[in-house]
């Protein structure tokens, strides 16, 4: 294989997996708090693709698989959305004490195959692919993609419904409360994969420091039999786990999930 | 100490008037600059294993400033370990616990422990200002059931000698 058959390889692969960990930059939403006091409290809330953590430097993520699940199963409205050139943001009300869940899932479909022996590619939603993929046709591969990007705010006292999972996709799901991180405190995460345990998980969790520190915290977990990851952030700040999981690879199709979730630790 | 000498420590306070009081004195240092607020400040007991055991006091904005319709009780989360140990667990104001800020200088104020079981316990006092800084101080001590040995901490920035006693009786 030539340099630029490699080349040409290479792009259509950055192509077929454009939220793959392989290529992509990392996603993430930011809450300009997570711990809040007061009988009400708003928050504003930023959503990017970039490679350094938290840093404004590539693209907005977009929000339009943006849901907020509030204490009680309450639903609150995000407010002021926007999008710019490096990032979305939302504001959000707090009207009720407890914890809210801050989500964006997207899931899509991306398939390729061969008709008259010319190349033909399709990307969108997995229910709309019946429409414009022909079943059976030749050469037919599809690659399934999910992913979903969180955060935690609470305003007073902890609760946690909004921990349940979703049920859907790859989801990294907080044991140890969100609000409860403390630097050098142990805390646990439960990674599911449709609702269930999912052992053997790779979650690599990194430090965002900003573009002034040398070498941010980065460490890589396996998730054990019972699906759980245990860890111990080194200091206060924010933090962006991911996890992904999945068969998908360039020329084969498959699958592939992946989860984010950005916390706040605190000094002790 | 052994079960027996506790509970005789214990029918002691009983007969007399409850548990005795203690006095928490914290010294709030003043600081030069050219804006300049009290700051929040918490003090509280725990275990040497960080498990959280009373409030004894919290001073913030309790009343609204002139012109604003909320208290501070929006930025006690800024006292950011005592608010994940017990702050946000707590109806606020609370009684016997809640009071105004203070100004720079040595406050004394009576702290109500309840009747705590001998054994080691540790001061911690935190305080956090508007466009100033945090300071969280931890003093162990022991606690006999009429004495307290320790429990005394002094502080660097934002808080000066923090130090908690038995009240005398008059």
């Amino acid at each position: 294989m030539t340099f630029t058959q490699k080349f040409t390889l290479f792009l259509a692969a950055a192509a077929l997996f454009p939220l793959s960990p392989l290529w992509a930059h990392r996603m993430w939403i930011l809450p300009s708090s997570t711990v809040l006091s007061g009988s009400e409290a708003w928050i504003t809330v930023d959503a990017a693709v970039s490679n350094t953590l938290f840093v404004f430097e590539h693209r907005p993520l977009r929000l339009e698989g943006l849901s907020i699940l509030g204490p009680g199963g309450s639903r609150p409205a995000p407010q002021n959305l926007h999008t710019g050139q490096f990032r979305s943001s939302f504001d959000l009300k707090l009207n009720t004490p407890g914890t809210y869940r801050i989500s964006l899932a997207d899931s899509s479909v991306m398939a390729s195959w061969k008709e008259n022996g010319e190349v033909k590619r399709w990307r969108g939603s997995p229910d709309q692919m019946a429409a414009h993929v022909p079943a059976g046709a030749p050469e037919l591969q599809i690659t399934r993609m999910s992913s979903r990007v969180e955060t935690y705010v609470t305003l007073g006292k902890p609760s946690r419904e909004a921990l349940a999972p979703a049920g859907a996709g790859l989801e990294i799901i907080p044991v140890t409360h969100p609000t409860d991180l403390a630097a050098g405190e142990e805390a646990v995460f439960a990674l599911l994969m449709e609702g269930k345990p999912a052992a053997g998980i790779e979650l690599t969790a990194v430090q965002g420091a900003g573009r002034h520190v040398d070498k941010p915290f980065e460490q890589k977990f396996s998730s054990g039999p019972d699906g759980r990851v245990r860890l111990s952030f080194p200091a206060p700040g924010y933090y962006w786990l991911q996890a992904a999981a999945g068969d998908a690879a360039p020329g084969r199709g498959g699958s592939r999930a992946t989860c984010v979730l950005v916390l706040e630790v605190l000094p002790q | 100490m052994n079960s027996r000498w506790a509970a005789l420590a214990a029918a002691g306070f009983l007969q007399t008037a409850g548990p005795p009081r203690w006095q928490a004195a914290v010294e709030i240092p003043r600081v030069e600059v050219a804006e300049y607020h009290r700051p929040y400040v918490a003090l509280w007991l725990e275990k040497p294993d960080g498990t959280f055991v009373a409030n004894l006091a919290v001073w913030y904005d309790i009343r609204p400033k002139k012109g604003q319709g909320e208290d501070g009780s929006t930025w006690l989360k800024d006292l950011r370990s005592w608010w994940r140990k017990s702050g946000r667990e707590l109806a606020l104001p609370a009684d016997g616990i809640s009071g105004p800020t203070r100004a720079p200088g040595r406050h004394t104020a009576p702290v109500s422990p309840g009747a705590l079981p001998p054994g080691e316990y540790v001061l911690v006092a935190e305080a956090a200002r508007e466009l100033g800084g945090r300071e969280v101080l931890r003093a162990p001590l022991r606690w006999d059931g009429r004495q307290i040995e320790g429990g005394r901490a002094q502080g660097k920035t934002e808080l000066g000698v923090v130090e908690i006693s038995v009240m005398k009786d008059k």
